[in-house]
């Protein structure tokens, strides 16, 4: 399994689509590790500079319909080999979100209160993540603030986390 | 309850439901090309699973750029090259043998009645003219299906649209699905399964068939199917000979692939052809549908002839037909694509490659050139292209180009004239 607990970086912004995630001009890579310096190159988000701000960064907490517009899985694969492997959002695209558990990473759906809550009292600050698969739940912290929240995710997609993603998987259950 | 096509496929191909709704199915072919394989390749290699389920199960082709324009795409195809070396994949077809994939791979005889079938390209759909599952993938589904021969899908819908009356003189196959786009929009199968229905499908060749099933994709749609009947049979015939002792044999062993009469549908569509007239595109969106006359005062600067929609033998006929005596507009670039060696082969037999060098054509070789806007046509800024492939998206022949899509006869017509014209108007 991954490592879905870190550093958060905070995107308050909502319908970020997959063209701002990753341009379509580097849809030509064959390879996804040449995606990694290009992980919201045209992000339109004021104050937000990517070379300063994404390394480090291990969750992504933004607003509603996170990762709308094309079903390129490009969009997760950009976020994995950035070291981001959870995105929590009050709301996901349904092909994004289906792409992020296929490629075994983590998207959380928020309620909108909570994520409301969690930008007013974490935005701009260094906060942290941890998610506890077993109990549902998710902390955020920062050196003057904790907020604890449940989450809920189907078993399937608790098994495609566990495997780390379709492929394995599929490997692991079906016969060839 | 009685059950659709789709339905039915899927009952004989289920081998897991993992989640509520989500239906794991068997897949009997997955077909690659160049351009979407090799992302898939590389991270099988990199998770240590270069490994294919069944090398005569898997189909590849280098087509979307073929001969290579420059060091990425001989890039592309080295791998998927290398990897059907690797793997024995006997069914690889490289340059001087490659076609483009949706027109070469039924050409070949690979796929039947029943067949469920992956590819990483959203023109698999094409491949349901044959009475299979054929649904264009992502590049993980593409990768599981190389590896595991399975893929993961919602169960499906299905919206029936039944196509009824009497095509008129002029009205071709492409017109028919460009209606049914005007009438039920970009959107208007999302997720869903179209079945092809009625008196004029009946009529339709395989070729007519597969270029309406092509463009179900341009209506959201997983895939688009046609019953399998005697045409598919007599069509498939020279590579079922063996396995069936007559064709009413094969018939009737493919008529487990017809919908019950009592099978429930998402949604019915009626379209009577009767008063259509030849047709095509304005703007960015396959659904934006108009009488091809009133653009008649669209002038054009290319005319491409090819593609998966529109790139088979019938249509190289029509185009010759046409144009036949007459002489591409001094303004026009006019290109064609066969899109098979075999559609290649023949048309040189039949003497149209003849007329259509004599027109003032340039014959390419099969590829998906111009159609993606890779290669082969890529259009300039500001200019037009009358086409007779499947998208219009802004930008897809190449930055700032605008495309027209239509029948070859109306692009055949359109060459001559120099703006968009039907056939009959010549
Ligand atoms: S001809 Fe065009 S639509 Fe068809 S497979 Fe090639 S690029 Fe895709």
């Amino acid at each position: 399994m991954k490592e879905f607990n870190g550093p958060v970086l905070f995107l308050d912004r909502s319908d970020i689509n997959t063209d701002e995630i990753i341009p379509a001009r580097y849809l030509t890579e064959i390879t996804r590790e040449a995606l990694k310096p290009h992980l919201f190159e045209d992000l339109d988000l004021p104050g937000f500079r990517p070379e300063k701000d994404i390394p480090g960064k291990k969750v992504i907490i933004s607003r509603e319909n996170f990762g709308c517009g094309s079903s390129r899985e490009h969009a997760p694969w950009a976020l994995e080999v950035n070291g981001l492997y959870t995105v929590l959002a009050p709301g996901f695209a349904r092909i994004f979100r289906q792409n992020m558990f296929n490629c075994g990473l983590l998207a959380v759906d928020l309620s909108e209160e909570d994520c409301r809550e969690i930008f007013q009292r974490f935005a701009g600050t260094e906060a942290n993540c941890t998610i506890h698969f077993d109990s549902s739940t998710l902390e955020i912290t920062s050196l003057e603030n904790r907020l604890s929240l449940t989450f809920s995710l189907s078993k399937f997609e608790r098994d495609l986390i566990q495997a780390g993603g379709w492929v394995d998987f599929a490997d692991s259950r079906y016969e060839h | 309850m009685g059950k659709t096509i789709a339905e039915k496929i899927f009952d004989l191909h289920r081998v897991d439901t993992p989640a509520e709704g989500v239906e794991v199915l068997r897949i009997d072919t997955v077909f690659c090309h160049e351009i979407t394989t090799p992302p898939a390749i590389l991270d099988l290699i990199a998770r240590g699973k270069d490994r294919v389920f069944d090398s005569h199960r898997i189909k590849a082709v280098i087509d979307h750029v073929s001969p290579a324009k420059d060091s990425k795409t001989a890039l592309q195809g080295k791998v998927l090259r290398d990897w059907a070396r690797r793997h024995q994949i006997k069914d690889f077809f490289d340059i001087g043998r490659n076609g483009v994939c949706h027109a070469l791979f039924p050409e070949k005889g690979f796929v039947r009645p029943g067949n469920t079938i992956i590819m990483g390209d959203s023109h698999t759909c094409t491949h349901g003219a044959f009475g299979a599952f054929a649904a264009g993938v992502g590049t993980t589904d593409l990768e599981v299906g190389i590896l595991k021969g399975v893929c993961s899908f919602h169960s499906p819908e299905t919206i029936k649209i039944n196509l009824t009356g009497d095509r008129g003189k002029g009205v071709y196959a492409k017109d028919v699905i460009l209606a049914i786009l005007g009438k039920i929009g970009t959107n208007g199968a999302t997720g869903r399964v179209i079945e092809f229905t009625g008196a004029v499908i009946d009529a339709f060749t395989m070729e007519e068939r597969m270029t309406v099933c092509n463009m179900a994709v341009e209506a959201g749609a997983t895939s688009g199917i046609c019953a399998p009947d005697m045409t598919t049979v007599t069509y498939l015939w020279p590579f079922i000979a063996e396995e069936f002792s007559s064709k009413e044999e094969a018939l009737a062993a493919y008529r487990a692939f017809t919908a019950d009469p009592d099978a429930e549908y998402a949604e019915t569509v009626d379209l009577d052809v009767s008063s259509l007239e030849p047709l095509t595109t304005t703007g960015f969106k396959p659904d934006m549908v108009v009488p091809a006359r009133e653009l008649s005062g669209t002038k054009i600067d290319q005319v491409y002839i090819g593609s998966c929609t529109n790139g088979r033998i019938e249509d190289l006929r029509v185009v010759a037909q046409v144009i036949q005596g007459r002489e591409v507009h001094p303004e026009v670039r006019a290109i064609v694509s066969p899109a098979t060696p075999g559609v290649y082969g023949q048309a040189l037999k039949e003497g149209l490659l003849e007329i259509f060098q004599s027109a003032g054509f340039c014959i390419m070789n099969p590829t998906c050139g111009a159609c993606l806007g890779m290669s082969g046509g890529v259009l300039a800024e500001g200019e037009t292209c009358a086409s007779t492939t499947n998208r219009n998206f802004n930008g897809r022949m190449g930055k700032g180009g605008i495309i027209h899509l239509m029948s070859p006869a109306t692009a055949a017509a359109s060459a001559v004239t120099g703006h968009i014209t039907t056939a009959d108007a010549l």
